[in-house]
C-alpha cells in the first residue's frame, strides 16, 4: 500500500524581495501562510507546483512544503517552515513585524 | 594602505554594469532563473531563507575607515542598518532586494570593494591572519602575497570552472590564526636555514561534511616559486579533481584518494613545466604591492597615561588583559574590538558601531581595520597612551565587551535564521551560551575558550575546529546539537572529537554548563586551559558530565 499523501502548499521565494510566499487556492501568491491552498491530493500538488514554477518572473525555488489543516488555515509541520513564516529569531524582522505575524 | 590599479577599477566598474544588465534582463524576463542564478552567485548574491543575501568581500580582512563608513551608509541605504562580519572575513547583508542590488554594488565599487568570487567554483576570497603588518611574532606581513594571490586569481581563465569553491588562507606568523590547515590552501610564513622567508604549503585541508587537517606539501618554498606552485597545485586539482560528486570534489578528496606522496609526485611535475613560464613579472609587482603595504610612521611617545589608567581602572584593566595584543612596536596594542556582546549576534555590528570603529581607526589606528575570521574587528596601531580613550569610546558604543578568547566570544554561522542550506538555528545557542555565563559571572575563571557552533555539516562555524563545537542538526523534524571536544585551529590542529549523541535545542545549554562545571573540578589549576585538560584526561570526564545517566548506569 501506498504510504498516505501528508499534505501540502506551494511555497517560493518573491522575485524581487526575496521573501517567502505561498500559492493560494485562487492562484494568488500570498505573504501568509495561513492563507495558503492545502492541497491533500498527491496529482493536484504535482499540477500546482508546476502552475507555480512557469510564473518566473513572480517567485523563485517553488516547492512542495508539508503543512497541516489548522483553525484559521493551513499551518506548517516542520520548523524550518515555521521559522519562515516568521523570520529570524535574532531580530524582530521579516514576516514577524511585517505581516502581523500571530 | 593598498590602492587599486586603474586595471582594478575599470574591471570591477564593468562588472557592476553587466550585473546591472542582468538584472534587468531577469526582472524583464529576458534570462530565465536557472540562467540567473549562476550569474547573480558569481556576484555574491545568494537567495536565503527570509530574503537575498549579499555577500561582500574584505581581502584578507583589510578594511580602511572609508570602507567602514561606506559598508555602513550601504545597511543604512538598502538593509536593515547592520551587517555581518563572516568567519570568511566578508561582511553580509542579510535583505537586499533585487533590484536594489546594482545600486550596492556600485556603492561598493565607489570605494573599491566588491562581492566578486564570493561564490561559485572559483578561487574564493584569500583570507589572512587577522593580525597582519601588526603582530610582535610576525616574520613579515603576508598580506602582500596575499594581494598577488588575489590578482592572480581574479578571473583566472583556468579556474573559474574548479570542481569545487577554493579557498587559500595566509599567515605570516609562527602562531597560526588564519586556521591554514584546514584550507584547500594554506600557506604559513617560514624561514629557511639561511634566515629567508618562504612558505610551509599545506594542501587537502577543509572542515564541512569530510574534516581533514591539510598535509605539508612543500616545507619550504621560496617566495619568488609561489605563483607557479600555486597554479600546479590548483592545476592537478583541476585535471584530478571528482566533478560526479559534489560531496567529493574538494581537493582534500582529492589528495586522500589519490595519496598525499603521488598528489605532491604530480604537483612538482606540473611546477616543472610552469615556473620557466614565470619571467619574475609576479615579483616586480609583489615589490610594488610591498610598498603599498609599507608600515604606518609609527608615533613615538610616552606611555605612562597607558599604565596609570591600567593599574587604576579595573574595567579597563579587564578588557585590556583579554581584547590587547601584542604589537611588533612595543609602543603600540592591537586592539580586538568584540561583536560579542552577550545576547548579541556573533558578528554582527549596527551602522552606528560601524562609523564608531571607522573613526577610531582613522584617528588612533593609523587609518587601518580589519575582520578577523572570528567574527570581531582589529584596529591593528593604536598607541597605548591612546587606549583609555579608545575604550571609553568603544564602550559608549556598545563595543567595550571584554571578552576576546573567552566562553562567550563564540563564532556563529547564521545558521537557520538565514541561511537556506541550515539544519538548526545557531544564533540563539550562541546568544544563550553568552547569557548564561554572563549570569554566572564565570568568564574569567574559565580562561581561553573557543566555541565555535554551526547549523549544519558545511561547517561555516568551523565547529570541528573549536575547542567545545557545536553542530545544528534536522534529527527527525527537530533540532538537535551534536557536541565535539577537543578541537584546535592553530598550528596545532585537530579537528574535535564527537562526544555523543546530541541534545534538544532547550537541553544544548545546560550540557555546556555541565561540561564547563566538570572542568573546572578536573583542571589541575586555574592555569590549565579547557583544551590542556581535555588533552590530558581525553573524553572520559567530559562524557560522565554531558551524559549523567549514562555514567550513573555504568556505576551500578
Ligand atoms: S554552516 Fe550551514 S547553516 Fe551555517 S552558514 Fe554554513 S551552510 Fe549555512
Amino acid at each position: 500500500m501506498a504510504p498516505r499523501f501528508t499534505p501540502k502548499v506551494v511555497t517560493a521565494n518573491a522575485l524581487l524581495e526575496g521573501d517567502v510566499v505561498y500559492l493560494t487556492a485562487d492562484d494568488r501568491w500570498s505573504r501568509h501562510h495561513a492563507e495558503a491552498e492545502l492541497i491533500e491530493d498527491e496529482a493536484h500538488a504535482q499540477l500546482r507546483l508546476l502552475h507555480a514554477a512557469s510564473q518566473k518572473l513572480i517567485v523563485v525555488g517553488a516547492y512542495l512544503a508539508d503543512a497541516k489543516a489548522g483553525p484559521n488555515g493551513p499551518e506548517p509541520t516542520h520548523f524550518r517552515e515555521v521559522f519562515r513564516t516568521r523570520g529570524p529569531s535574532n531580530y524582530a524582522h521579516g514576516k514577524q513585524v511585517e505581516t502581523g505575524h500571530v | 594602505m593598498y590602492k587599486y590599479s586603474d586595471f582594478d577599477e575599470s574591471f570591477v566598474r564593468a562588472r557592476v554594469a553587466q550585473f546591472t544588465g542582468q538584472v534587468e534582463r531577469r526582472i524583464s524576463g529576458g534570462l530565465t532563473e536557472d540562467e540567473f542564478r549562476p550569474l547573480r552567485l558569481m556576484n555574491g548574491l545568494y537567495l536565503q531563507l527570509h530574503a537575498y543575501m549579499l555577500r561582500v568581500a574584505v581581502p584578507y580582512g583589510t578594511l580602511s575607515p572609508r570602507q567602514m563608513r561606506q559598508l555602513a551608509y550601504i545597511a543604512d541605504t538598502w538593509d536593515k542598518g547592520y551587517g555581518h562580519f563572516t568567519t570568511r572575513q566578508n561582511i553580509q547583508y542579510n535583505w537586499p532586494k533585487l533590484p536594489d542590488v546594482p545600486a550596492i554594488l556600485g556603492a561598493l565599487a565607489d570605494v573599491e570593494m566588491h562581492a566578486n568570487q564570493t561564490s561559485g567554483n572559483c578561487i574564493r576570497n584569500v583570507t589572512s591572519d587577522h593580525f597582519a603588518g601588526a603582530a610582535a611574532d610576525e616574520i613579515e606581513d603576508p598580506r602582500p602575497v596575499a594581494e598577488l594571490i588575489r590578482q592572480w586569481s581574479t578571473d583566472h581563465p583556468e579556474f573559474q570552472f574548479l570542481g569545487r569553491k577554493f579557498k587559500i588562507a595566509i599567515t605570516g606568523a609562527p602562531n597560526d590564526r588564519a586556521v591554514t590547515k584546514a584550507h584547500d590552501i594554506g600557506l604559513r610564513m617560514v624561514r629557511n636555514e639561511q634566515g629567508a622567508p618562504g612558505f610551509e604549503v599545506i594542501v587537502g585541508g577543509g572542515l564541512g561534511r569530510t574534516p581533514m587537517i591539510g598535509v605539508t606539501m612543500k616545507p619550504f618554498l621560496p617566495k619568488a616559486d609561489l605563483l607557479p606552485y600555486l597554479e600546479a597545485v590548483l592545476s592537478v586539482y583541476n585535471t584530478l579533481g571528482r566533478r560526479d560528486n559534489k560531496y567529493k570534489a574538494r581537493i582534500k578528496i582529492t589528495v586522500h584518494e589519490t595519496g598525499a606522496e603521488e598528489f605532491a609526485r604530480l604537483v612538482e611535475e606540473r611546477f616543472a613545466v610552469i615556473r620557466p613560464l614565470f619571467s619574475g613579472i609576479d615579483q616586480d609587482l609583489l615589490a610594488d604591492i610591498e610598498k603599498a603595504f609599507a608600515p604606518p610612521a609609527y608615533r613615538n611617545a610616552p606611555v605612562d597615561g597607558f599604565d596609570a589608567f591600567y593599574a587604576a581602572d579595573p574595567v579597563f584593566r579587564a578588557w585590556a588583559d583579554t581584547n590587547l595584543t601584542e604589537h611588533k612596536n612595543a609602543q603600540y596594542a592591537i586592539v580586538t574590538i568584540s561583536l560579542k556582546a552577550p545576547g548579541q549576534t556573533p558578528g554582527d555590528a549596527t551602522s552606528d558601531q560601524m562609523r564608531v570603529m571607522a573613526d577610531l581607526a582613522e584617528r588612533y589606528s593609523h587609518g587601518e581595520l580589519r575582520v578577523s575570521h572570528e567574527q570581531n574587528i582589529i584596529l591593528p596601531h593604536v598607541h597605548k597612551s591612546d587606549l583609555p580613550t579608545v575604550h571609553a569610546a568603544l564602550t559608549q558604543a556598545g563595543l567595550g565587551t571584554a571578552n576576546v578568547g573567552l566562553i562567550s566570544d563564540i563564532i556563529a554561522c547564521p545558521g537557520m535564521d538565514y541561511c537556506a542550506l541550515a539544519t538548526a538555528r545557531s544564533i540563539p545557542v550562541a546568544q544563550g551560551i553568552a547569557l548564561r555565563f554572563n549570569e554566572l559571572k564565570l568568564e574569567h575563571d574559565i580562561g581561553p575558550l573557543k566555541i565555535k557552533i554551526s547549523g549544519c555539516i558545511n561547517a561555516c562555524g568551523h565547529h570541528h575546529v573549536g575547542h567545545i563545537g557545536i553542530l545544528g542538526l534536522d534529527r527527525a523534524g527537530v533540532e538537535n546539537y551534536q557536541i565535539t571536544l577537543g578541537g584546535d585551529g592553530t598550528e596545532t590542529a585537530v579537528v574535535g572529537e564527537r562526544a555523543g549523541p546530541g541534545f534538544a535545542y532547550d537541553e544544548i545549554i545546560p550540557a555546556i554548563e555541565r561540561l564547563i562545571t566538570a572542568y573546572l573540578e578536573v583542571r589541575l589549576s586555574p592555569d590549565e586551559t579547557f583544551l590542556e585538560t581535555y588533552r590530558r584526561l581525553g573524553l572520559g570526564p567530559f562524557k560522565a558530565a554531558l551524559y549523567p545517566e549514562d555514567a550513573a548506569r555504568n556505576a551500578a
